[in-house]
């Protein structure tokens, strides 16, 4: 018979974790919907009472996103232009329901590879904090997704916030989503870009993201290292830096289609990106 | 083994509560099943449909998603929360006011996230609202109601006044049963059980061809005190079969050795709820070898196919025919001549309410609650499975949650009368989201060649058509959509040269069945292809080579049947006319300047045949009139939200000369009211309302004669007596002088009515059907030329319904018509073992609907009442040929396989630049 705790405090729960292996449940939104039609009776660490996971605060160097905060407390925040890209991917997670209740640490660590936060998050350079009883430790986020549903967390940890680095100054960035309807749709390609604008009309720094194209979402470091430097009008993006990328055809697409439909949005981001806000 | 419960406080729709729960389960499983809230729905369990929205601590989430153990100290409010007893909020009312809620399963869900909407924000735009819910699906109204209804919340209104004596029809009367599905009371199928009722879980074939056996199930009882029985094929009584046709009972309700398609019936496990869920897949004893399957009709029509079925070697089911004039001479005399080949995939009803029910043993009858499209055949079918005499059969539809064809085949039926007979004991079902889409029926999936010619004057000399059918595993409704679809293979359309042939093929894939249309959807992509395609051969405007060829009172269809009145086509297309020229020149002066974004407008048109094809289908109603005075019509018909309910009334009430507003009902209870057939085929409005009308004016005849008063006498039923005033003179009938008839009544009127038609020749000529509806509807895309994909912008739709005896509901109709026929044309496709739940396989939501603007034509049909014939399928059947057509403006590329999807699109157009061609 599986057991239900529900602690208040965060040595409370990583005690409970360093105890044994515990499914975490966060917003459930990933949780219930892998359960339709079985009976729910493994041990579940429930982490939604956990205060100190909360909120999102911003300090000298970075941006720290507690684990708690849902796709709905991001779009509410008053974040800088450079979040806007990720604030865009939440308005497109799911419907207002999902968006209330899912937690961008959960669409982390469920790591889909049609994770709609994963593509902004890698652009932004995002680390992730895992905590045990025993230690805290930091991972960046490209590192700590290894697979498909596969992380490098341990059945210890517990992540406890996302850590967003702040990008040179004027920073902005944006998210493209593709999928067959309007709402409530896995993307069948989404791309994340961030953009630092340099002297003179150049790019100082360029980081471009693709989701739903491999196994884990992918950056293009080719064309971003290509276009980094270069005046910010005439940046095109050629297929050879589509390189990293691995589609494969499912029901949403064929892989030659995903291929071909990544290069035109991440064409679209880059003329986004290039526009001044 | 469930968890040790916890004690969970919370607040409730204001009142605080406190419960003993598993904290790690659903809210909504808490809510409905310990608290007996049953007004929160369940369709997916996986947060793809919405219907079980709720607010937490005010905000929208889905209840199936939240831990109960979540609640704890905060404020949860449910659909029975939003207004006092009894009463409606603002929210509800201006929901009652436009017609929003059909079936009402979304509607809870609809409410709560426009509640959500409204608290943060009380005047929202339409984008807010869309926004807002975007999470709930609805797969009856096509959403645009819901959304006025909200962008209306703001206005105060006066509340609707009921229609005087012999104004219902016509009249824009709200629902009679609306009350109950804003509120949250409509019992559904799975919302009808006692609380202890056992639970039936049914085990399903993982393979899509296999034999098995089952090895012994004694330590399954062992290890599950709570399970008390497990059925298998052995333990049904009667017939180990089940069909829709008396000679084809081919599918078994439990397989006996053998499975033919993936998600079939194999076992059923019966005991308390608790138990049955918590057995493990991978613990029940089947043992299965796997065999190599027959997917889809190339491979079933292979010379060295398996057989599916062993007595139909070459995997054919059954063919349709039909042959008018000589067709080679006509495309002899043709100057042009087209022609192409189409193919669609299974389509999912995906009705937000899966299948549920509740059967119970009462001495030696059963009695079976659920929902369904068709009380009477569901009797007759248990009945023949349990070896018992129909009438010792109850069925009791429940509110039915969508049925869209899928609820016509039994479900649940059998297998919950089974075990209910078994056990003594109420036994309840309902079925996961995966579940459902297994087992249940599809749309069949068709490849079809089509050929057409005309002369350079634009007049149709010659129409030959092939459909190959995948019919899956089971014969289901698979020889109707043979013999409908070469009926309607023309389109609306006179040809005096006709060749039409269809197959039924047999394969290890669900077996298709019933779905808004019966095939004629498929092939209205082609006839509307080949009209487009021969317009612009011969340099005519598509409309008007349309209305040039347009099927007339007074000619003849292809079934050499002479069509006398109410063929409003030409109307039709005459209405949508002026809207088609704008549309396509605007269209064509913005293609010149974007790139990227094209525009195109394209038209389809539709005939359909209210009723069975060529066989009888009457309906028989009754109106009685209790010693208290009370009006009650026991109506047969299954009101699967389409709204037959309210129809029902409004006709009878006119026929009988009293206000609609006093007169009850009884639905589809098989003890209490006549045979009214089934809720398909469009029929009805056509059929059963004419048995209504008849009912109403055999009630008010008697009165009449009672009184000896003329026919022109106001009729005024009061508590005790009815009052007759007929000129200067003045009438009473005491009812309480009167004998009683049955149930309560002394007075009782009835009607039948069969619409008339002839059995269909060896050429298939004939009278299929007592009458037709016609529709044109236009469409406007927008097709991103780079990523393949299709938004429909706006739709005018123009359908001929010889009367809309309640526009709100015609309108509805066609709004959800569209919305599926928009879900066929562009993404909607099932495919066994992987889009089996509501994220994989996608039906359109609120943000994929157009703009929408209905004309109601109203050439009416002598034989229907007040001159109505039917709607129900007619909207679906031309929005995806008017969504090719206008790919095909914008685009240039004729796309002939369905859904047309981005990868689909975007491949045929990379295609066509390599080619460098235009073709
Ligand atoms: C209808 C619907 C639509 C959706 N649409 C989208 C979409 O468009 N795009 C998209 O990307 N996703 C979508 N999702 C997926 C989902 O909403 C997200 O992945 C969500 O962000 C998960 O967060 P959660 O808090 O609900 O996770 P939970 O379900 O609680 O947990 C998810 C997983 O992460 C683990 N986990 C959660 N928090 C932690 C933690 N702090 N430390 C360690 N492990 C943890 C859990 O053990 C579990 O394995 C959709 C889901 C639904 C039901
Ligand atoms: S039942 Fe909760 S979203 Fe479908
Ligand atoms: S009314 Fe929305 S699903 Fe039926």
């Amino acid at each position: 018979m599986g057991s239900y705790l529900r602690p208040t405090a965060l040595g409370q729960a990583l005690e409970a974790l360093g105890e044994g292996p515990r499914t975490i449940v966060a917003g459930g939104t990933d949780h219930y919907p892998a359960r339709v039609g079985r009976q729910i009776d493994e041990d579940v660490l429930d982490i939604s009472a956990l205060r100190e996971l909360r909120g999102i605060a911003d300090t000298r160097k970075q941006v720290r996103i507690g684990a708690l905060t849902t796709w709905s407390d991001l779009v509410r925040a008053p974040l800088p232009a450079w979040f806007d890209g990720l604030k865009q991917a939440a308005r497109e997670v799911g419907g207002l329901q999902v968006q209330n209740a899912g937690t961008l640490c959960g669409n982390v660590c469920n790591a889909s590879p049609a994770a709609d936060g994963v593509p902004s998050l890698l652009a932004l350079d995002a680390r992730v904090e895992l905590s045990a009883r025993d230690r805290v430790r930091e991972l960046p986020l490209s590192e700590f997704i290894t697979g498909n549903r596969r992380t490098q967390r341990g059945h210890d940890e517990l992540v406890t916030a996302l850590i967003v680095p702040k990008p040179g100054k004027g920073a902005r960035s944006t998210f493209l989503k593709l999928g067959a309807r309007k709402y409530m749709v896995i993307s069948i390609v989404m791309v994340a870009g961030v953009l630092v604008p340099g002297r003179g009309g150049k790019i100082a720094d360029l980081r471009i993201a693709v989701g739903a194209c491999s196994e884990v979402a992918q950056r293009l470091s080719a064309l971003e290292a290509d276009l980094t430097g270069r005046p910010m009008t005439a940046a095109l993006a050629k297929p050879e830096h589509l390189a990293p990328l691995g589609p494969i055809d499912d029901i949403r697409g064929t892989a030659a289609y995903r291929r071909d439909a990544a290069l035109t949005l991440v064409r679209r981001a880059l003329a986004r990106l290039m526009i001044a806000p | 083994m469930k968890r040790e419960s916890r004690t969970v406080e919370f607040t409730l729709n204001g009142a605080a509560v406190s419960a003993a729960v598993d904290p790690g389960s659903r809210l909504s499983e808490v809510l409905r099943e310990d608290l007996g809230l049953k007004g929160t729905k369940v369709g997916c369990e996986a947060g793809d449909c919405g219907a079980c929205t709720v607010l937490l601590d005010g905000e929208q989430v889905c209840a199936c998603m939240v831990p109960a153990g979540q609640v704890a100290g905060r404020d949860v409010t449910t659909v029975e929360g939003l207004a006092a007893k009894g009463g409606l909020n603002a929210l509800q009312q201006a929901f009652h006011r436009h017609g929003a809620a059909q079936c009402g399963i979304c509607t809870p869900g609809m409410l709560m996230a426009a509640s959500d909407l409204l608290r943060r924000n009380a005047k929202p735009n339409r984008r807010a609202v869309m926004d807002a819910l975007g999470g709930v699906l609805c797969r009856c109204t096509g959403y645009r109601k819901i959304v006025e209804a909200i962008l209306d919340v703001a206005k105060a209104q006066a509340p609707p006044v009921d229609p005087p004596a012999g104004a219902a029809v016509g009249a824009r009367l709200a629902k009679i049963d609306g009350q109950a599905k804003l509120t949250g009371v409509e019992a559904f199928g799975d919302d009808v059980a006692p609380r202890d009722a056992l639970l039936l879980r049914v085990a399903r074939a993982p393979y899509a061809r296999a034999r098995f056996t089952i090895g012994t199930l004694d330590r399954l009882y062992a290890d599950h005190p709570g399970l008390l029985r497990v059925l298998t094929a052995d333990d049904v009584p009667g017939n180990n079969g089940f069909g829709i046709y008396p000679h084809i009972k081919d599918q078994p309700v439990l397989a006996e050795d053998r499975v033919r398609y993936r998600g079939e019936a194999v076992l059923a496990l019966v005991g308390e709820a608790a138990a049955v869920r918590a057995i493990p897949e991978e613990e029940i004893p089947i043992l299965w070898y796997a065999q190599e399957a027959v997917a889809g009709i190339e491979a079933a029509l292979a010379p060295d196919a398996p057989a599916v079925q062993e007595d139909k070697p070459d995997n054919v089911l059954t063919r349709g025919r039909l042959v008018k004039g000589d067709v080679e001479a006509g495309f002899a005399a043709a100057d042009h001549v087209v022609e192409g080949a189409w193919q669609t995939g299974f389509v999912e009803h995906a009705y937000i309410e899966p299948e549920a029910g509740c059967a119970r043993r009462v001495g030696d009858r059963i009695e079976v609650t659920v929902t369904t499209q068709a009380p009477y055949m569901d009797r007759d079918e248990t009945a023949q499975v349990l070896g018992v005499a129909p009438e010792q059969v109850r069925i009791v539809p429940s509110a039915c949650g969508g049925g869209f064809g899928g609820k016509l085949d039994v479900s649940v039926q059998p297998l919950l009368a089974l075990a209910a007979w078994l056990t003594g004991r109420p036994v309840r079902c309902a079925y996961t989201r995966p579940e459902s889409m297994a087992a249940s029926t599809k749309r069949h999936p068709a490849r079809i060649t089509a050929r057409a010619g005309c002369t350079d004057e634009g007049e149709i000399t010659a129409f030959r058509f092939h459909g190959d059918f995948n019919t899956g595993a089971y014969a289901s409704w698979g020889p109707t959509v043979a013999d409908r679809v070469p009926v309607h293979c023309t389109g609306p359309y006179f040809v005096p040269n006709v060749a039409a042939s269809s197959t039924a093929v047999l394969t290890n894939e669900p077996p298709a069945g019933a779905f808004r249309g019966f095939g004629v959807p498929q092939a209205a992509l082609a006839h509307e292809a080949l009209m487009d395609m021969m317009a612009e051969q011969a340099g005519i405007d598509p409309i008007e080579f349309r209305i040039k060829n347009a099927m007339a009172a007074g000619l003849e269809t292809a079934t050499g049947q002479r069509l006398e009145a109410s063929v409003g086509l030409v109307d039709c297309l005459e209405k949508v006319q002026p809207y088609w020229e704008d549309w396509r020149t605007a269209a064509v002066m913005r293609n010149a300047v974007k790139k990227t974004v094209k525009r195109g407008v394209g038209v389809g048109c539709m005939w359909y045949g209210c009723g069975n094809t060529s066989i009888s289908n009457p309906s028989t109603m009754t109106v009685g009139v209790s010693r208290d005075g009370r009006v009650t019509l026991y109506n047969g018909v299954a009101d699967i939200g389409q709204g037959s309910n309210t129809i029902m009334v409004q006709i009878c009430a006119d026929a009988l000369g009293v206000p609609a507003g006093t007169v009850g009902y009884v639905m589809g209870d098989t003890d209490r009211t006549a045979d009214a057939g089934k809720s398909s085929a469009s029929r009805q409005t056509f059929v059963s309302g004419k048995a209504a009308e008849l009912a109403g004016a055999d009630l008010r005849a008697q009165v009449l004669r009672l009184t000896n008063a003329g026919p022109k006498a106001e009729i005024k039923i009061g508590k005790r007596r009815i009052v007759v005033r007929d000129g200067a003179d003045r009438h009473e009938i005491d009812l309480a002088a009167l004998p009683e008839l049955a149930a309560g009544d002394v007075l009782r009127g009835s009607g039948t009515f069969d619409p008339p038609t002839t059995k269909l020749d060896e050429n298939g000529q004939g009278t299929p059907y007592g009458t037709y509806g016609f529709a044109a509807q236009i469409a406007e895309v927008e097709v991103d030329v780079d990523l393949g994909t299709v938004k429909v912008r706006r739709m005018v739709a123009a359908h001929d319904v010889g009367r809309a005896i309640n526009p709100v509901q015609v309108e509805g109709q066609i709004h959800g018509g569209i919305a599926q026929g928009l879900g066929l044309a562009l993404m909607e496709e099932y495919l066994p073992g992987r889009t089996e739940n509501l994220h994989d396989y996608l039906i359109p939501t609120v943000g994929d609907m157009p703009e929408i603007e209905v004309i109601i034509v109203e050439d009416p049909e002598p034989l229907g009442p007040y001159g109505a014939k039917g709607i129900g399928e007619p909207a679906l059947i031309p929005t995806a040929p008017a969504i090719l057509g206008a790919i095909y403006q914008a685009t240039g590329l004729r796309m002939t396989r369905l859904p047309v999807t981005p990868d689909r699109l975007r491949a045929a157009i990379l295609a066509r630049e390599r080619d460098g061609g235009n073709d």
